[in-house]
């Protein structure tokens, strides 16, 4: 029997990146706002701290960070004639666990998404006509339009200090920047990071191919910096620990070094860790939710009542939660109807490994120390005679040089042995990688449910996850390795391997936590979960945040859209919402 | 000069310079100024309560509840009472009160600001929660013992101005050497804690911190540092030269943050005219010794500090120049070293920014080498350290641990 407990204005389900921005403006909007996370309480120091956090063994080999699959994970098949299996060790994606979340072990890629993304079907239906959109791709319009994010994508940088160069500012555009990107209101509130020597290969390579390159925009701080909330981070020392790691120099925008020491401290918040949400409660009707109910370490159960429920975890447990408490119409895809785990999406991605003559230095490293190209990303270029949709950028990272895991050796080295030494000896110093981050579009055939025969160690079936690589990514994603090896042979290098994404998606190597979709915004309550606002549908007191609102997924890592949406959302909560609690958009 | 004589005391002991509008008000101000609830509102305990464990040499004191619950609390106490607990150290009854309380600095109140103080904890909600008896050994548990301390060591009797002095100055000398109680940590004690008067502010221990010197001296001091420098470290937690960290990270927010920017400034100009001795120190020489300590400096330290000891402006403190760093005893920053630290936290900057503890993974020999280094780096200059030194704080992190 589940203890009943005070009632409050606002519970937020996890405690990540959209948690923490949520509590922040909620409870200065004057609400009492409570936060239930999993995990353990998690900050600076002492848990990242420098004195031990480049630890890779610990870190990115035994995943120290992250969710682990004997507690909770999902089960996985590629298609609707196979048997899903649970997923029992972390592999293709790394969702967190504890306060920060996902945000913790990033690696500040920022960006924001095309504004012709936000108009997908309606742009390709303009430009190449209805033929062109392949049979059982079910993309979507945005419900929002980027002129209507701009001023959230702005605060959600300057609430990071994200390094870069603009490329549009205001319709006018810059060199050195991005000319592709939708024009902002200003430039990025610090200037870009210092260029690896890799880097400077690169850009000298794609000019001289034509093409633009650009800083990648980093939430790293290339300076110290003070950000919206008063909250300070220290300058990026490039130790090159980024990805998997948490920051110890508070130089990786996180919760921790750019909410918590203002939101912690408000009498208005609580923050409740070690505690499970297992249903969101709704009240006879099914049309109003009443609070959630939880677990703690101790196995008991809570019942916490509250006046608006947000579901702030990763995506896969936000749609799980949705399906368990039966808020929106489960999709069916047999029929192509229902909303709940409708438009999975995810990333395809390759790389081309660049060997030179020269020392590359990769310990100075950052995750976000990136130089990119975009002329090959959404529709920034003619889609007609290749027959596909979509696209991404690419570019050379110098994210670090871990011994353990990260290194480059040519197609032909050993993978053991004295000669692997040897190879490995030769090459350490004098590799590096382009990448290519490609767009996945959603299909009638890739969804999340829940699974008819896994269950939890809480006796709730398993969320299981079916989806594969469509003809269209893999065409779409050989175009740019392609693109990709031109720019590697002009940096004329001793050798390169062409490193294409072949065959079915696999859920064990590690490609990218960009998973999407399953509780997706739209305009029509038969095609989406969630209004404009992120507000469901059918319990108009339940909000659900994070990319799991993506109709489908864009050629940009998810975070500056994930961040810029949650502001949207926050904003439409607190000017609107508040002032006439009920849906704030009438289908 | 009567009229300016009169300004300059109305100025320094009432209402002039704060913008309050009631006794309470100005009493709730003045008890920030004292930083009464450092000591009297405990770890997560009911404010001014009482039952903080306060650290002495000689034994662990617990502060008293000083809400206005009439069992436990001062609720019984006349405002005469109250006034002779602050200016003499007796309490209601008779009894001496431990100089942890800081009467030898309080006694420089006048009556006026004490009875606000007392208006103010009259207003606070009423505790009741029993006071723990001291941890003294005998014969110092026997109270009588503190009036042959203050035959002694102290001294009775309100604070009187120097008319040679601007109004400002004054003011600031009342805050220091009065309400603010600086010298309690940063004046340097004989061994039975009474205060040598001689090297009033030079530096001393507190609460097993070492208190740096608040003299002009410009490397064991803040000779180096002007109005504005002080007057915002005192507001925000740091400066450009140097962050709040230990006990005096806990004075900021609790007190310091809190105060009138007019009242910083006069701390302030009375902080510059306490003269520096100017000591000469010679760094360490010892070139294999120095080539070590920077050696364990560049893997540890650079990330935040800046191979040239520059720190990151708004970020991290700057090593080279810093007073803690060139302190005559090195006990402050060998607590960081061993502890970590974590800057105050204030209004202004609310962040916390923390250095971790890194006394887990260097030995006593590692932290000697690395504190030498500093002091001779970067045109720092201040004696070697020790291991000895090292053990000795390595104690007094254990102490401060256990609240001893």
């Amino acid at each position: 029997m589940a203890t009943r407990l005070p009632a409050k204005d606002v519970v937020l389900v996890g405690f990540g990146l959209t948690s923490s921005m949520l509590a922040q403006e909620l409870t200065s909007a004057g609400l009492q706002v409570l936060a239930l996370e999993r995990g353990g309480f998690r900050d600076t120091v002492p848990d990242f701290a420098v004195d031990h956090i480049q630890d890779e063994y610990r870190y990115a080999v035994r995943d120290d960070l992250v969710e682990e699959p004997e507690r909770e994970t999902l089960t996985f098949r590629n298609s609707a004639d196979q048997v899903a299996l649970p997923m029992r060790h972390i592999g293709s994606f790394r969702p967190a666990v504890g306060a920060g979340g996902a945000a913790v072990h990033w690696n500040g890629q920022t960006w924001r998404f095309l504004p012709t993304d936000f108009r997908m079907r309606s742009h390709t239906l303009e430009r190449y006509g209805a033929k062109f959109i392949p049979e059982g791709m079910t993309i979507q319009d945005w419900p929002v339009s980027y002129d209507e994010l701009e001023p959230h994508y702005d605060k959600f940088e300057y609430l990071c200090g994200i390094s870069g160069q603009a490329g549009n500012v205001g319709g006018k555009l810059i060199d050195g920047g991005n000319p592709f990107e939708g024009a902002r209101r200003r430039g990025y509130p610090l200037p870009p990071l210092k260029r690896s020597h890799a880097t400077v290969l690169f850009d000298k390579a794609a000019k001289e191919l034509g093409l633009k390159p650009f800083p990648c925009p980093a939430a790293n701080t290339s300076k110290p910096y003070k950000n919206i909330y008063g909250v300070q981070m220290g300058q990026c020392t490039f130790c090159g620990y980024c990805e998997w790691f948490g920051c110890g120099n508070y130089s990786k925008a996180s919760p921790q070094t750019t909410i918590f020491p203002v939101l912690l401290k408000k009498p208005n918040f609580e923050l409740r860790t070690h505690c499970n949400v297992l249903r969101v409660k709704l009240d006879g009707s099914g049309k109003r939710a009443t609070g959630v109910t939880y677990v703690d370490e101790m196995g008991r159960e809570f019942e916490q009542p509250a006046e608006l429920v947000i579901l702030c975890a990763y995506i896969t447990h936000n749609v799980h939660l949705l399906l368990l408490s039966g808020i929106g119409k489960p999709y069916d895809p047999s029929r192509g109807e229902g909303v709940v785990g409708r438009n999975y999406a995810y990333q395809i991605t390759s790389s081309v490994d660049v060997f030179t003559n020269e020392i590359l230095n990769p310990f100075m490293g950052a995750g976000s120390l990136g130089q990119a190209v975009d002329e090959f990303n959404g529709d920034n270029f003619d889609h007609a005679r290749h027959g596909f949709i979509g696209g991404g950028y690419i570019a050379l990272w110098t994210t670090g040089g871990r011994p353990i895991l990260q290194h480059q050796l040519p197609e032909d080295a050993p993978s053991w042995g004295a000669g692997w030494k040897r190879s490995m000896k030769e090459n350490y110093l004098k590799s590096c990688s382009i990448a290519t981050h490609g767009s996945v579009m959603s299909y009638r055939d890739a969804w999340l449910d829940l699974d008819p025969t896994y269950h939890s160690s809480y006796g709730d079936p398993l969320l299981r996850l079916t989806f594969d690589f469509h003809d269209n990514e893999h065409r779409m994603s050989n175009f740019l390795t392609d693109r990709a090896a031109d720019i590697a042979k002009a940096m004329k290098p001793r050798s390169m391997h062409v490193k294409q994404r072949k065959g079915h998606y696999s859920i064990v190597p590690y490609q990218t936590t960009h998973n999407t979709g399953g509780a997706i915004m739209g305009s029509d309550p038969k095609t989406s979960a969630l209004n404009r606002y992120l507000q469901s549908w059918d319990v108009p007191n339940v909000f659900v945040m994070g990319a799991c609102a993506f109709p489908q997924n864009h050629g940009y890592n998810p975070t500056g859209t994930v961040g810029a949406l949650t502001y949207w959302a926050a904003d439409a909560i607190i000017n609107q919402y508040l002032k006439q609690p009920g849906p704030l958009v009438h289908a | 000069m009567r009229s300016a004589a009169f300004l300059i005391a109305l100025w320094i002991g009432a209402a002039s310079a704060e913008p309050l509008h009631s006794a309470i008000e100005r009493g709730r101000y003045l008890a920030a100024a004292g930083d009464c609830a450092a000591c009297h509102t405990a770890d997560g305990g009911k404010p001014y309560a009482g039952g903080r464990p306060v650290p002495t040499p000689f034994g662990v004191i617990y502060s008293t509840n000083i809400t206005p619950d009439k069992d436990t609390g001062i609720g019984q106490w006349t405002e005469a009472q109250f006034y002779r607990a602050m200016h003499e150290g007796i309490r209601a009854d008779g009894k001496h009160l431990y100089p942890a309380f800081p009467y030898p600095w309080y006694t420089k109140l006048s009556r006026q600001d004490v009875d606000a103080i007392k208006a103010f904890l009259e207003a606070l909600p009423a505790v009741h929660q029993e006071n723990k008896p001291t941890e003294l050994p005998w014969p110092l548990n026997v109270r009588e013992v503190m009036s042959g301390w203050n035959a002694l060591y102290f001294k009775k009797g309100e604070y009187q101005p120097d008319r040679g002095q601007s109004a400002e100055w004054n003011r600031g000398a009342y805050l220091v050497e009065g309400l603010g109680h600086c010298g309690a940590c940063h004046t340097p004690k004989n061994l039975a804690g009474g205060l040598k008067t001689k090297q009033n502010l030079e530096g001393g221990y507190g609460e097993n911190w070492y208190a740096t010197s608040l003299t002009n001296d410009v490397r064991d001091g803040i000779g180096q540092w002007t109005l504005d420098d002080i007057v915002r470290y005192l507001k925000t937690g740091s400066n450009a030269k140097a962050a709040a960290t230990g006990p005096m990270a806990e004075v900021i927010e609790h007190s310091t943050q809190h105060l009138s920017d007019a009242d910083l400034r006069a701390i302030g100009v009375y902080l510059r005219s306490v003269p520096g001795r100017n000591q000469t120190a010679s760094a360490g020489t010892d070139k294999q010794q120095l080539a070590r300590g920077q050696a364990v400096y560049l893997d540890q330290c650079t990330g935040c500090h800046m191979q040239d000891g520059s720190g990151q402006r708004n970020a991290f403190p700057p090593l080279a120049g810093n007073a803690v760093v060139q302190a005559r005893e090195p006990g402050a920053m060998l607590h960081m070293i061993i502890d970590g630290a974590r800057v105050a936290a204030t209004q202004h900057d609310p962040t916390g920014l923390a250095m971790p503890a890194f006394g887990w993974k260097l030995t006593d020999q590692d932290v000697a080498d690395l504190a030498t280094y500093l002091r001779a780096a970067w045109g720092n200059k201040a004696a070697p350290v020790s291991v000895a030194q090292v053990k000795d704080t390595r104690d007094r992190v254990a102490k401060a641990a256990a609240g001893k």
